[in-house]
């Protein structure tokens, strides 16, 4: 019983992860169309920013955060006004583009800063565990899935509550004719990437006490994320949401009666057939086109 | 057949070139010699510069740089100097046996020094032994590999093994958890492990692989709970044994009573767990940064001098440096007009040699007698030597399969 509570907490620690890179995929994504392959390089700089001001300010991980955000969605606002916005109407190019812009961002970090792997410490209020009987549950892991959940609800709010999100769904519905209501059509799709640029980045900084900062880090991470904006279904950030939760279960579940290689296979091959029948994924955005 | 003969006939056409005076055969053989007359002995650096790799190969870079530049500043080899072709294969296996090719076919270097993966250097394999040349090849590896034209610098599972294994049970119980990536290092590593307990009266409890680049251990963090053995097996590598090592400290587990045990972690992956988390834990190699000895704290020294005093240096950048000067005894050996890349080879068995771990010795089969070392690491970072092998232990590839030796003749087989 209790193993089978400790992988269920598991399953959802790899959501709260997997969640947090995917939502500021599936909100480029869903917004403007645009696969953005450098998503995992924004996770990656997340990091390095956070490693900066650890090193270099003494800052903690909790008080970069803010910084770090703000940071990376510069760099992605700097991105879209100098690269993506040229290549809305030719959406196959974006994927190329964007994938350049990976690796020349990777490289750069590689030369700039050095290949080698950084060390950034956890924040110290935060290690230990909480543990009922053989229930363990890292704290560390429980404030990164409560700070997910916690970004997730903004997000909602953002696009559902606020003028701004009026205006990109207005914008996602139909540039043209908002354009006509004198939204600037420009101005929104280059902070909804900064915006998910700005997620990206906090997602780094939040794994990387986990695992290993390295320039090629956020590789791995972008696979995973884009698994699950597919199966949520494009656009929807409810759909990622309920992905994200999905397929880390899955995942958790494969692992604990297998192991982690097959675990992978198994969620691989179960997304494979998913999308067969159901090519729009759990939750697709109702537009009317 | 008809392509045969079309192929024949081509042959011919070549042939009567050839006969016929035309230059470009004189070229062919005229450069063969062309560094011999040129005074300088072209040598070639293969290691990724950039791409995934380049975390580890660019200290292997650094450190075969180093030694050569260190043989150049003290005059060279025989009175001539090393003149260094450097290549970036950037992290990709194709790459690398494409420029292993230019580097032995364009550059006519004698030697070249290279990889850390063993993709990497299987790649290169074909290439070497089809140009004669010879490969210098620093990393530990799984073994069962018995080329003419590599020389294999790092240790193979039994000098890893052999004596950490049984110290391990000693010390802490027969119950082990082998955990490792996903290839073939991990599970020949892990064969040998097994074999050792076999013999020991230990047993396996677990034995799981995770795919190259993991990095969420979670649910082998709840199996560990559950199973309770008494060491973590590992050879995980790069991101993944950072990871690792990073969630099992934050699990809680205590090194005293369930160490991780590793033939991987070196001082570059301990930077990146940071001390606190690897303290307590155990490694098995030949070469820490920290260990005592005159050689070792020239190398250290020249090291920091030369790239930076927050560098480190590890089992693989030491081979990495001490090769060159394998090279360098093989080369003094030769008469400088009759220099072959066999020739090389054949002079550098029974080399010895003082590196900074101790005095190697090549042996026949092109591997590396080693001094392996058992240590523990501290939270500053560097390791704590534990037990130090009575003495130098000798390479056998083949370890783990009866029947098969590597010897001066290649690959014997009953």
């Amino acid at each position: 019983m209790e193993t089978i509570i400790n992988q269920i907490f598991a399953g959802a620690s790899l959501a709260s992860i997997l969640l947090m890179v995917a939502l500021g995929l599936a909100i480029i994504y869903g917004a403007m169309g645009v696969i953005n392959l450098a998503h995992g390089e924004f996770v990656m700089l997340g990091a390095y920013v956070t490693w900066a001001l650890q090193s270099f300010l003494g800052m903690g991980l909790l008080a970069a955060l803010p910084i770090v955000f703000v940071t990376i969605a510069a760099i992605g606002w700097g991105v879209e006004r100098s690269i993506v916005q040229r290549l809305y109407r030719r959406p196959l190019d974006t994927i190329l583009a964007t994938w350049g812009i990976g690796i020349v961002l990777q490289q750069l970090v590689r030369m700039g800063i050095g290949p080698e792997s950084r060390f950034i410490a956890g924040p110290g209020i935060l290690s230990g565990n909480t543990s009922f009987g053989n229930v363990v549950l890292s704290n560390y892991r429980i404030f990164v899935l409560v700070f997910a959940i916690g970004v997730f609800v903004a997000t909602w709010a953002l696009l559902a509550k606020t003028e701004f999100g009026r205006k990109l769904r207005a914008v996602i519905q139909n540039r043209e004719i908002s354009e006509c209501y004198g939204i600037r059509a420009e101005k929104v799709y280059a902070l909804t990437f900064a915006y998910g640029a700005g997620l990206a980045g906090l997602a780094g900084a939040l794994i990387s006490p986990l695992v290993n900062t390295t320039p090629s880090m956020g590789t791995y991470l972008v696979v995973d994320a884009f698994l699950v904006v597919v199966v949520g279904g494009v656009g929807s950030i409810f759909g990622t949401a309920v992905a994200s939760g999905i397929v880390g279960e899955t995942t958790a579940f494969f692992s604990m009666l297998l192991n982690d290689t097959v675990g992978r296979i198994g969620v691989l091959v179960a997304i494979i057939f998913f999308i067969r029948f159901r090519p729009q994924g759990l939750l697709p955005q109702i537009v009317r086109r | 057949m008809k392509r045969r003969s079309f192929l024949t006939r081509l042959g011919a056409a070549s042939t009567l070139g050839a006969i016929g005076g035309l230059s470009a055969p004189a070229i062919l053989t005229g450069t063969g010699r062309a560094w011999a007359q040129s005074g300088e002995i072209p040598v070639g650096l293969l290691f990724s510069l950039t791409g995934e790799v380049a975390v580890v190969e660019r200290t292997l870079h650094d450190a075969a740089q180093l030694a050569i530049e260190e043989i150049n500043a003290a005059g060279g080899i025989n009175d001539r100097l090393l003149k260094v072709h450097v290549e970036d294969p950037a992290s990709d296996p194709a790459t690398y046996a494409d420029r292993a090719r230019r580097l032995f076919i364009r550059d006519n270097c004698v030697s070249v020094f290279g990889s850390y993966t063993s993709a990497s250097r299987q790649a290169v394999l074909p290439v070497v032994e089809q140009r004669k040349g010879l490969y210098w090849y620093p990393t530990l590896y799984e073994g069962r590999e018995c080329s003419r034209n590599i020389m294999y610098g790092g240790a193979v599972p039994n000098q890893q093994q052999q004596e950490f294994v049984p110290w391990l049970v000693k010390n802490f119980g027969g119950k082990f958890y082998l955990l490792g990536n996903n290839y073939v290092y991990p599970k020949e590593e892990n064969n040998v492990c097994k074999m050792l307990l076999g013999q020991l009266g230990g047993e396996v409890l677990h034995e799981e692989y995770v795919p190259l680049g993991h990095s969420d251990f979670s649910s082998v963090i709840n199996r560990i709970r559950a199973t309770g053995p008494s060491v973590i097996f590992s050879t995980l590598v790069g991101d993944s044994d950072v990871a690792f090592a990073r969630q099992y400290h934050a699990a809680g587990f205590d090194p005293e009573k369930m160490p991780v045990a590793s033939l991987t972690r070196s001082e570059v992956e301990v930077a990146a767990i940071g001390g606190e988390a690897a303290a307590g834990h155990l490694s098995s190699a030949p070469y820490y940064m920290g260990y005592q000895s005159p050689e070792n704290e020239r190398f250290v020294e020249a090291y920091k001098a030369r790239y930076g005093a927050d560098q480190v240096t590890h089992f693989v950048s030491e081979a990495a440096y001490f090769q060159v000067y394998q090279f360098k005894a093989a080369l003094e050996k030769l008469d400088p007009a009759a220099v072959t890349a066999e020739a090389i080879r054949d002079a550098a068995v029974g080399v010895t040699l003082k590196a900074p771990q101790g005095e190697i010795l090549v042996d026949p089969n092109l591997h590396t007698h080693l001094w392996p070392k058992i240590a523990r690491w501290k939270s500053d970072g560097q390791a704590e030597i534990l037990v130090q092998s009575a003495e130098r232990i000798a390479p056998e590839p083949y370890w783990a399969y009866p029947g098969e030796t590597c010897t001066g003749e290649g690959l014997v087989r009953g």
